[in-house]
């Protein structure tokens, strides 16, 4: 007898007691919540404060009518919980959702609505938009179906990565835009075996974590709007608009048709894993697909609506999201749902870590105004199950709190800095009067994060939302007209330089400072203290031409062209050594903030700030010109890089070395391919040891090292 | 669509034919019928090449017979897969677990090459 048959017992309630419009049932357990498959049958547990009677709606599946409607008897129901065990299903086959009845009273906040289907907000597969940008069959009465899934994947030795915060190198990806371009080469373009076969790549690029966009099940074809100019349809293409939050989204599975992308998107996460890539999902907890009272009816408007809303005293919705709904997740209730949701994501998907979308309004209360302690924050920092992920906040919402460097953080929370980019962006402009406030954004932001170190802020230039790299650069305004909103969405605020002509240009002069400036972004980020966050195809130039806000292109604005990794190999290159250099200094991703006292091993302080003479920063509202020398504990060597926004060159006094080290070049973007950068512990040394010359809006980072390049650096 | 399965012997072990869909409702029994086979020792070939369809649950089911190979130290080969179902064992990685024929067969062919 083999063990898994030796573990075959026979179970009490693995016997009917109950028979419900033909079925064979008994109560079911309120816990877990959702469609779990027990020995005979399948248990349905459904949480509904306010319903007068629960009805279990279940389709054959695909088919437009159900098979069966079972009411949950009243003696099935514990507290507000409907449970039942259903017998001799055929779990695989089936598709599910639940009929609601109870008061519609909007001013008391109840919209109970029997004529719907409700999604289970516990689903953890939705059938019904298996194959990404088919046009539904929008007659169907119930469009989002829940589906049974087993959660038997067998990981092996698979478990989460636990990469230090500090170390990590994000890499924001969308799932679909990422192989969707025809010259990506993968077998299932678009989809999570796609990005599969993509792993190599990213494992070059050195990149160690991969945050994907919203791949919660979402509707794509819920954005009403068409491209004024071709007339194509828009998409919902970021995905910013959840359905269910227990379910990966089929559109996004090659194998979405057959029901199965759970265990598609597992083997993706279990191969990134095996490279090193750690897998931090964003996730959208602050709003929901229903929308306002004038939006769809699909799961929690019709099951509780007064408990997962926040709702005005009048019955409406708080919109602290800006697109119709906020959920209220300091309710008790949703405070669960949601910490039930992660621990879903990380015990049966095994997630490293999460980004919450507009996070600010996960600590506002019941009413909308800011709490001194969210108890929803405090509880998903300490909760066993999540207590090694990574959490990072979007620390702002639509509502206007704007937390960043406050967000309560409990020692676990990090946050996307905004303050970085802003400032970052607006000293590769040239903007006057930022060396002050740069020095304090590369040096991890201690104003912002003081008492919770460097690993607290992630620094990013772009992101999804905004111009990708290439287009800051090539833009002084958005261009946004293919989303057919008159140019009027998308942030205004950009801090971009078009470098001198609006858009593409054959101009070699301004290419070449686009080049140029692109690579004195990446050399800035890669070497600030703080996590550091690329957008996908920044390292090979991606441009989005001027779109600001490509929420709604599913097509080349948005999608990862291939052919760039050869016509951009020199920012590849560039981009891919700037990684290995942060890989290589530890100096870099200390934790600690520096505080510019003396290290006796080396007689140089762990920081110093330089300016064109050496030791004399200039602070003053006209500098443009920034340098800065680390060294750090545990490393010999000692990082000097110099930022020159000015449009002149200068002349560098480079401070002097202790200890037999002289200072060796690893990169100038002022310099030609292949010069402009070379691989970390090869880098060239200096003729002139106590000078440099900085060419107009450079960077150059040297490195003061012995000539053993093995006795230096520490990986 | 049932699941027909015709099992033969031979000189090396035992080969099973499937015809038709593995999905939910035919999984059982196809389990039924391999566990004692695997339980014999006897090497173990599962020939596919007529199965349109292997559903999520039957692709669980070839699993666990799978495991239960290993437990048991006996060799389970997939034979036959057609190219739709390499590609749904592919994305969703249950080919990573299994000795295919056709990896077996392409393996044998490189050895021979590096012997001449």
């Amino acid at each position: 007898m083999t063990e898994a048959q030796s573990e075959q017992v026979l179970r009490v309630d693995a016997y009917p007691t109950h028979e419900v419009g033909g079925y064979r049932v008994r109560a079911g357990k309120p816990f877990p919540f959702g469609a779990n498959v027990v020995p005979g049958g399948v248990s349905f547990s459904v949480f509904s404060d306010q319903a007068t009677s629960m009805s279990l709606v279940i389709y054959k599946r695909g088919e437009p009518e159900p098979m069966a409607e079972l009411e949950f008897p009243e003696e099935f129901r514990t507290g507000s919980v409907f449970a039942m065990t259903v017998f001799g299903l055929d779990h695989e086959n089936i598709e599910y959702g639940y009929r609601a009845d109870g008061p519609f009273d909007p001013v008391t906040g109840h919209r109970f609505d029997a004529r719907q289907v409700l999604s289970d907000p516990y689903a953890r597969l939705i059938a019904g938009r298996d194959v990404w940008g088919v046009e539904p069959d929008r007659s169907r009465g119930y469009q989002y179906r829940s589906r049974v899934c087993l959660q038997d994947f067998d990981w092996g030795d698979d478990t989460p990565l636990g990469i230090p915060a500090e170390d990590l190198v994000v890499y924001e990806a969308h799932v679909r835009g990422f192989t969707r371009h025809p010259s990506s080469g993968v077998t299932a373009p678009g989809t999570f075996a796609g990005l599969r076969e993509k792993i190599p790549y990213l494992k070059e690029l050195g990149v160690n974590c991969i945050e994907l966009l919203p791949v919660f099940e979402f509707d794509e074809s819920d954005n009403p709007r068409s491209n004024p100019e071709t007339g194509e349809q828009l998409f919902d293409y970021w995905g910013y608009n959840t359905v269910a939050f227990f379910a990966p989204k089929a559109g996004y599975a090659a194998t979405g048709r057959y029901g199965m992308q759970g265990d598609e998107f597992r083997t993706l996460i279990k191969d990134l894993h095996a490279a090193g890539i750690e897998v931090i999902l964003d996730v959208v907890f602050n709003h929901t697909a229903e929308g306002n009272e004038q939006g769809p009816t699909i799961s929690f408007k019709g099951l509780d609506n007064a408990t997962y809303y926040m709702l005005t005293p009048e019955g409406y919705y708080f919109n602290f999201s800006g697109t119709g709904n906020t959920v209220n997740c300091n309710h008790p209730v949703v405070r669960n749902y949601v910490l039930d949701c992660l621990r879903h994501w990380v015990a049966d998907y095994h997630i490293d870590g999460f980004r919450f979308d507009l996070a600010a309004i996960l600590g506002r209360s019941l009413d909308g105004t800011p709490l001194p302690n969210p108890p929803l924050l405090e509880l998903l920092a300490y909760d066993p199950v999540l207590r090694h992920t990574k959490l990072i906040a979007e620390a702002w919402d639509a509502g206007g709190l704007y937390e960043v460097g406050n967000f309560p953080a409990y020692g676990r929370w990090a946050e996307w800095n905004g303050k970085y980019r802003d400032t970052v962006r607006s000293f590769l402009k040239g903007d006057p009067g930022i060396t002050g406030e740069l020095a304090t954004r590369i040096a991890g932001s201690p104003d912002l994060y003081s008492s919770r170190g460097t690993s607290a802020s992630v620094n990013f230039l772009t992101a999804h939302d905004g111009f990708t790299l290439a287009d800051l650069v090539s833009y002084n305004d958005k261009h946004n007209e293919a989303n057919g909103e008159g140019n009027n969405d998308g942030g205004n605020d950009n801090a971009s330089w078009n470098c001198g002509a609006e858009g593409p240009t054959d101009d070699p002069e301004v290419n070449a400072l686009r080049t140029r400036q692109m690579k004195n972004a990446l050399a800035i980020l890669f070497t600030s203290q703080g996590i550091p966050m690329l957008l996908s195809g920044d390292e090979v130039a991606r441009t989005q031409q001027g779109n600001n806000n490509t929420y709604c292109q599913d097509n080349e604005l948005s999608w990862f062209d291939w052919d760039q990794v050869d016509e951009n190999a020199e920012l590849l290159r560039f981009t891919r050594e700037m990684i290995a250099f942060r890989k290589h200094h530890r100096e870099l991703r200390s934790t600690a903030h520096p505080t510019g006292r003396m290290r006796d091993s080396l007689g140089l302080p762990d920081i110093s700030w330089h300016g064109e003479r050496a030791w004399q920063p200039d602070w003053s509202q006209e500098s443009r010109l920034l340098a800065v020398a680390r060294c750090g504990t545990g490393d010999d060597d000692v990082v000097y890089v110099a930022m020159n926004s000015h449009w002149e060159s200068h002349d560098l006094e480079l401070p002097a070395l202790p200890g037999g080290r002289s200072w060796h070049l690893f990169a100038d973007t002022g310099a030609e391919a292949p010069y402009d950068i070379r691989t970390p512990g090869a880098e060239q040394e200096l003729d002139n040891a106590g000078k440099y010359l900085i060419g107009p809006r450079s960077v150059v980072i040297l490195v003061g090292r012995t000539n053993d390049p093995e006795t230096t650096g520490t990986p | 669509m049932t699941l027909n399965l015709k099992e033969r012997r031979n000189k090396t072990g035992t080969v099973l034919v499937a015809t038709g869909e593995i999905n939910s409702e035919t999984s059982g029994a196809m389990l039924q019928t391999l566990l004692p086979l695997v339980r014999e020792g006897r090497p173990l070939r599962i020939d596919l090449t007529a199965v349109t369809y292997v559903s999520s649950a039957g692709l669980r089911t070839l699993l666990v017979v799978y495991r239960e190979a290993q437990h048991a130290g006996v060799a389970v080969t997939l034979y036959g897969v057609s190219e739709e179902v390499r590609f749904v064992m592919s994305a969703t990685g249950f080919l990573d677990f299994f000795e295919t024929g056709e990896a077996a067969a392409a393996e044998a062919k490189v050895k021979a090459r590096s012997a001449r």
